[in-house]
């Protein structure tokens, strides 16, 4: 170790190191970058084979291939390891790629915290799935964790659980610093804020959220953590608690998160978007103030989750009237992104197929979730298949076909090849296809009066059941043929240039393909 | 072309790994401590474990910002990176504001909605009809349920340790701001001096509030057990406690920076970030004081 | 009150949607209006929102499928270069606001009217338990368990499922229809909820506060749903079962009921014979305890220890009467002190130390028990 710094002077960049420590000391955005995506494909494909397990028990009523409290582990760790280790570490490693080389910034701002952020990571996921290997079982509440299922009656490992939330936190926290300082403090000269690439401006904001409610979610698992170790009585009414505050602070953090794992994809998608219409994004400003408005009234409406508890009329009416309002800003964006179509000069590579089923499917789910927000209409709704559903829509269609359209649209500037087009473009249609069958029938179980979180159910679910199950297995094994395009990709292909997009712009489209270990030494001129 | 510095960017660093394995070690042996004590079974491998990770978090701290600080006095640190700096210690505070919002928003929410529900009055009094013989009111001292969770017999009013100690916080923040003016203007003894203040405050402080915990357990049965009274004192009061622990730990740090003559006039963001988690430090107290022990 | 869906739609595609669940069988499509004024409002607002959406759906996709069909490059199709409309945005923020405001007013004045438990007829207050439901007819002092009666066999497939599979319990709860019955809804342990789609309401069971809803039933039936909050291994165990009764044949059953309570209070004091322990020992268990520890006693170490051959079961009668009264805390055995009569409790005692083998031949009567609990 060097006396004075970490290394000697920046001036001569090598490039990368050599060797498996490469990875562990790396300072480096684009290593970060690719560890994050590597992480989450793993746990988006381990929280999905959990998934299997589900659908494969409720392929037909009766008990067949689990017990009820392994399935309720399961339901529990798919929903943790989505959220938690696929969702955001992919839009945290899609942030670290991309907000440098959009913004002409030499790396992040922080570059050791960066990393430490990333290594966090595959520490809190190794003690969360040990849990499932402790006695009594992991977490088995489900991944909203209410007490005092959670608490009282929760397995020994709730303990662990916690902590592995704790330092999950952290990794974000610092993370989500990194962005923000990053964003505000390094972009180029003439780079106004609202000039700023979409994708940036989504990232800021969600960094904002980020720091704002993931200590909200710590200070609630510390509550858990008391009431469990320390007999307080948080959420306990014979000590003067209540279980309801658990869910009170729950979804002040759960409400933003939601919107955490979809913003960056709204910033994708307005890259996405105007490069295959030809076309440039329509109304950007309005696209800002949306997401600002989106992020703003997230911290309101966190009770939506709760419409069935309890709450006192007033709230009642509040949070619908809240909640409600949120579609007015999701709408502005879904029409910009349909006007920038409008009269483009369209083409539907793979990027583009993600991009527009995006559009269509994650609307889908935003009227779902409308018909949600009606507070007495989601007596019927709320715990129930429809609910699963419209999560579900927002979050593969959305979330993650969002990730796969960024994954495509930036493989190039990554690895330096053009990924196989016939086999994006067959990897799309079998996803469309099977995410399809897999949750639209839920909508019609949930209305026709299947609970969420059960393993078994009545005669008159069978049928949905199967078809959601089919698709399921369809979708899953796709996500296979995903991995055999990207690591086909990496390995060779036809050679990028710098800008393999025709309609593309923007500062990453001005380094070459694969892009530089370093750069944006020297940041550019923006005009 | 004004020849800006560029932006130091680390080559690699060991200190993100070495952290990740001291957080890891750290939490996983306080999880166990926990666990293996509460099944009734040995936690001396726990503990163990735990001591560990805390060495190998001492040891990263010392390296890593032993390296930021050697990095910054080398001169490798353009004004960019100073904001990058700045920037990073606002946000953080911004997510400690943000944790502690949640404990004062559990206290709101018990004292104005869930106390007087279970007590019989608003929208959900009928609950009342549990909890036969219970009254709603604040300090709680008589819990919905005695038996499960006995109420303290007295609570710790306002005007006795806990003004002294916001007393003490206040003048505290004062004297740091006068530290900084006396850096600014390269005075380096009255820096030692004010900076030195500043922490005998900060630890009469900490021994004042371990005092008034240990007189809350034994005396008054004030306990974490107490029911959501004691529940809620003790979680805002102990974390708050805890950093002003590491608050004064930075104050420390910094001041055996001046011995070592690190700093300048003009160049001392040290000194202002700790200088500022003091000042939030001594914001949350305010809070305290007045939603936990006044009202 | 049911709103009928406007006119002139092309009804073949959209039937699945409009036509109530009842009717189509396994590929049920939509929510029933329900047989409550309540569970019909909820309906109307459910299939206006949803065909407001559905028309929005329509333009916008259509928008974008032409665009996708006309505007493509290999069409020749050469790009506008427009990329804002300050007209155009106004107006797509502000109609948005204003259907969503016309939602509101509907939305608030259902939710205002099923937030109104005053002047109720009846009151029964519902206790979640994991995992099963407790009504207690408060003003008539008497109360009864209601649990799934689906056998073990049917749920790990060794018999055909019957036409109610999970959704039939032993004893349903019982009211009269056209009136407005309050139910005062809570819990013994976890969070459950309480949850009918036929008459409208789901609303959550939480331990230690009173959640209150009322139903008034326009039609006498059978409605059937389920606990709709995860609350541990047999979440998915615990239907709900209401059954609504002309006034008169409801007023039969509560003076049956009235009648049958008062008799098991006087039961408690009757001198028992080992079988007749052991019958209805043999059916308590059946309803409350073989779900954890299991039809054969063999239970499932180490969260539900085994009953057969164990020694607190063959030996220690003191301990085994403890557990069973006051349960264990810190794990999932219950008091059934607060559950369970003491001649149930009596009777099951009995029955676990004379089943499967473990034949003590020792028995405790209601009598002892209602001693030991006075203790």
């Amino acid at each position: 170790m060097s006396a004075v710094a970490d290394t000697h002077s920046q001036e001569h960049h090598h490039g990368p190191a050599k060797g498996f420590s490469r990875w562990l000391l790396t300072t480096n955005h684009k290593d970060i970058g690719t560890m994050y995506l590597i992480f989450s494909f793993t746990m988006f494909l381990l929280g999905g084979s959990m998934a299997m397990v589900i659908r494969a028990e409720l392929f037909q009523p009766g008990l067949q291939i689990v017990q009820p409290e392994f399935f309720n582990q399961m339901t529990t760790m798919h929903g943790l390891i989505m959220v938690f280790g696929a969702v955001m570490p992919a839009f945290v490693g899609l942030a670290n790629w991309m907000i440098p080389l959009m913004i002409g910034a030499p790396d992040m701002a922080l570059p050791r915290m960066n990393n430490w952020s990333f290594w966090l990571l595959p520490c809190a996921f190794l003690i969360l799935v040990s849990t499932l290997f402790m006695q009594g079982g992991g977490p088995n509440f489900g991944w909203t964790f209410y007490a005092p299922l959670s608490t009282t009656y929760g397995p020994p490992s709730t303990t662990f659980f916690i902590f592995a939330i704790h330092i999950m936190g952290v990794s974000s926290i610092m993370g989500a610093i990194n962005v923000i300082a990053t964003i505000l403090n390094l972009r180029a000269p003439g780079m106004t804020l609202m000039k700023m690439p979409l994708f940036v401006w989504t990232w800021l904001i969600t960094a904002f959220l980020l720091i704002a409610v993931m200590p909200v979610l710590a200070g609630v698992v510390t509550m858990m953590l008391m009431d469990i170790n320390f007999g307080t009585s948080f959420f306990d009414a014979s000590g003067g608690g209540d279980p309801v505050l658990f869910q009170h602070v729950f979804w002040f953090f759960g409400h933003p998160e939601v919107y955490i794992m979809i913003l960056p994809a709204f910033g994708a998608i307005s890259h996405i978007v105007p490069t295959f219409s030809r076309k440039r994004l329509f109304g950007y400003a309005s696209m800002v103030y949306a997401v600002g408005a989106i992020a703003l009234l997230s911290f309101v409406v966190w009770a939506h989750h709760m419409f069935t508890v309890g709450i006192p009329l007033t709230g009642q009416l509040f949070f619908m009237y809240a909640t409600m309002l949120i579609a007015v800003p999701t709408g502005v964006k879904v029409f910009n992104w349909v006007s920038t179509m409008f009269r483009g000069s369209l083409t539907f590579e793979t990027p583009m197929l993600f991009a527009v089923a995006f559009i269509i499917l994650f609307t889908i789910g935003g009227f779902s979730g409308l018909m949600l927000a009606i507070a007495p209409a989601d007596f019927q709704y709320h715990d129930t298949y429809f609910v699963v559903a419209h999560f579900h829509y927002v979050l593969v269609p959305g979330a993650i076909f969002g990730i796969f359209a960024s994954a495509y649209y930036w493989l190039p500037k990554w690895t330096g090849h053009m990924y196989d087009e016939t086999l994006g473009k067959t990897h799309f249609w079998l996803s469309f296809i099977g995410m399809n069958l897999a949750f639209f029938p839920m909508h019609f179980l949930g209305l026709a009066g299947m609970p969420r979180r059960i393993p078994d159910y009545a005669l008159q679910f069978a049928d949905f059941n199967m078809v959601s199950s089919i698709g399921a297995f369809m979708f899953g094994a796709t996500q296979l043929l995903f991995l055999f395009i990207v690591v086909k990709c990496v390995k060779g292909g036809e050679k990028a240039p710098a800008k393999p997009w025709e309609g593309a712009e923007g500062l990453e489209w001005t380094v070459p393909s694969p892009a530089p270990y370093h750069t944006f030494s020297t940041p550019p001129e923006v005009k | 072309m004004a020849q800006e510095q560029s932006y130091y960017v680390p080559d690699q660093s060991k200190w993100p790994i070495v952290a990740t394995v001291g957080l890891g070690v750290t939490l996983y042996g306080v999880a166990s401590i926990m666990v293996n004590g509460k099944q009734g079974e040995s936690t001396t491998g726990s503990w163990v474990m735990f001591l560990i990770g805390a060495l190998i978090m001492a040891y990263m701290l010392f390296g890593w910002f032993g390296s930021v600080i050697r990095e910054s006095r080398a001169g490798l640190y353009s004004d960019q990176m100073d904001r990058s700096f700045r920037w990073g210690m606002s946000w953080f505070i911004f997510s400690e504001v943000m944790f502690f919002a949640a404990f004062f928003g559990a206290l709101f929410y018990v004292r104005v909605f869930v106390v007087p529900w279970l007590g019989g009055e608003g929208d959900k009094g009928s609950s009342n009809m549990l909890w036969e013989g219970f009254q709603a009111g604040w300090p709680l001292v008589n819990n919905p349920n005695p038996e499960a969770y006995p109420g303290p017999n007295e609570v710790i009013g306002p005007w006795g340790l806990p003004l002294i100690n916001t007393i003490l916080l206040v003048t505290s923040s004062f004297t740091v701001t006068v530290a900084h003016h006396a850096l600014k203007a390269g005075n380096r003894q009255k820096v030692k001096l004010w900076l030195g203040a500043t922490i005998i405050l900060a630890l009469v402080f900490l021994t004042l509030q371990i005092q008034e915990y240990v007189h809350a357990y034994q005396d008054l049965d004030l306990t974490l057990q107490s029911g959501i009274y004691g529940s809620t004192f003790f979680m805002l009061t102990g974390f708050h406690g805890a950093h002003v622990l590491l608050g004064s730990l930075m104050l420390i740090i910094m001041f055996l920076r001046i011995q070592k003559g690190h700093f300048t006039a003009d160049s001392h963001f040290g000194f202002e970030a700790s200088a500022w988690y003091w000042h939030f430090v001594d914001v949350v107290w305010l809070g305290l004081f007045v939603f936990v022990y006044i009202i | 009150m049911r709103v009928q869906t406007k006119g002139a739609l092309p009804i073949v595609a959209v039937a699945g949607l409009t036509t109530p669940a009842v009717t189509l069988a396994d590929w049920t499509m939509n929510m029933s209006p329900g047989v409550t004024d309540s569970s019909n409002e909820i309906f109307s607002l459910h299939m206006t929102i949803l065909w407001i959406c559905v028309a929005i759906g329509v333009v916008v996709f259509g928008v974008m499928f032409w665009s996708i069909i006309a505007h493509r490059k290999s069409k020749g199709h050469k790009p506008a270069n427009f990329h804002e409309n300050t007209v155009v945005e106004i107006l797509w923020t502000i109609i948005p606001l204003g259907i969503l405001v016309a939602m509101a007013i509907p939305a608030t004045a259902t939710l205002i009217d099923m937030y109104d438990t005053t002047e109720a007829d009846i009151d029964i207050k519902v206790t979640g338990y994991q995992w099963r439901w407790q009504y207690e007819y408060i003003d008539e002092e008497f109360g009864f368990f209601s649990s799934l009666s689906t056998p073990r066999d049917q749920i790990e497939n060794r018999q055909a499922k019957g036409e109610n599979y999970l959704l039939e319990v032993d004893k349903p709860m019982k009211v009269p229809v056209d009136k407005k019955v309050r139910l005062l809804l809570t819990a013994n342990d976890v969070i459950h909820s309480w949850w009918v789609p036929a008459l409208g309401i789901k609303k959550d069971a939480i331990p230690g506060f009173i959640n209150e809803v009322w139903i008034q039933v326009n039609e006498p039936g059978t409605y059937r749903g389920q606990c709709t909050e995860l609350c541990g291994k047999d979440h998915g165990f615990m239907p709900v079962v209401v059954e609504a009764l002309p006034e008169e044949e409801y007023n039969t059953w509560l003076a049956e009921q009235r009648e049958a309570a008062q008799l098991e209070r006087e039961l408690t004091q009757k001198d028992w014979t080992m079988d007749e322990l052991m019958e209805r020992g043999e059916s308590v268990y059946a309803s409350a305890c073989v779900s954890c520890h299991q039809s054969d006693g063999s239970g499932s170490p180490p969260a539900f220890p085994a009953l057969r051959g164990s020694a607190i079961v063959t030996e220690d009668m003191e301990a085994h009467i403890d557990i069973v009264v006051n349960g264990v805390s810190g794990t999932a055995m219950q008091a059934f002190g607060n559950q369970l009569s003491e001649v149930d409790l009596a009777a099951v005692i009995t029955y676990e130390r004379n089943a499967w083998g473990n034949n003590t031949d020792e028995m405790v009567t209601p009598k002892e028990i209602m001693e030991y609990m006075s203790e």
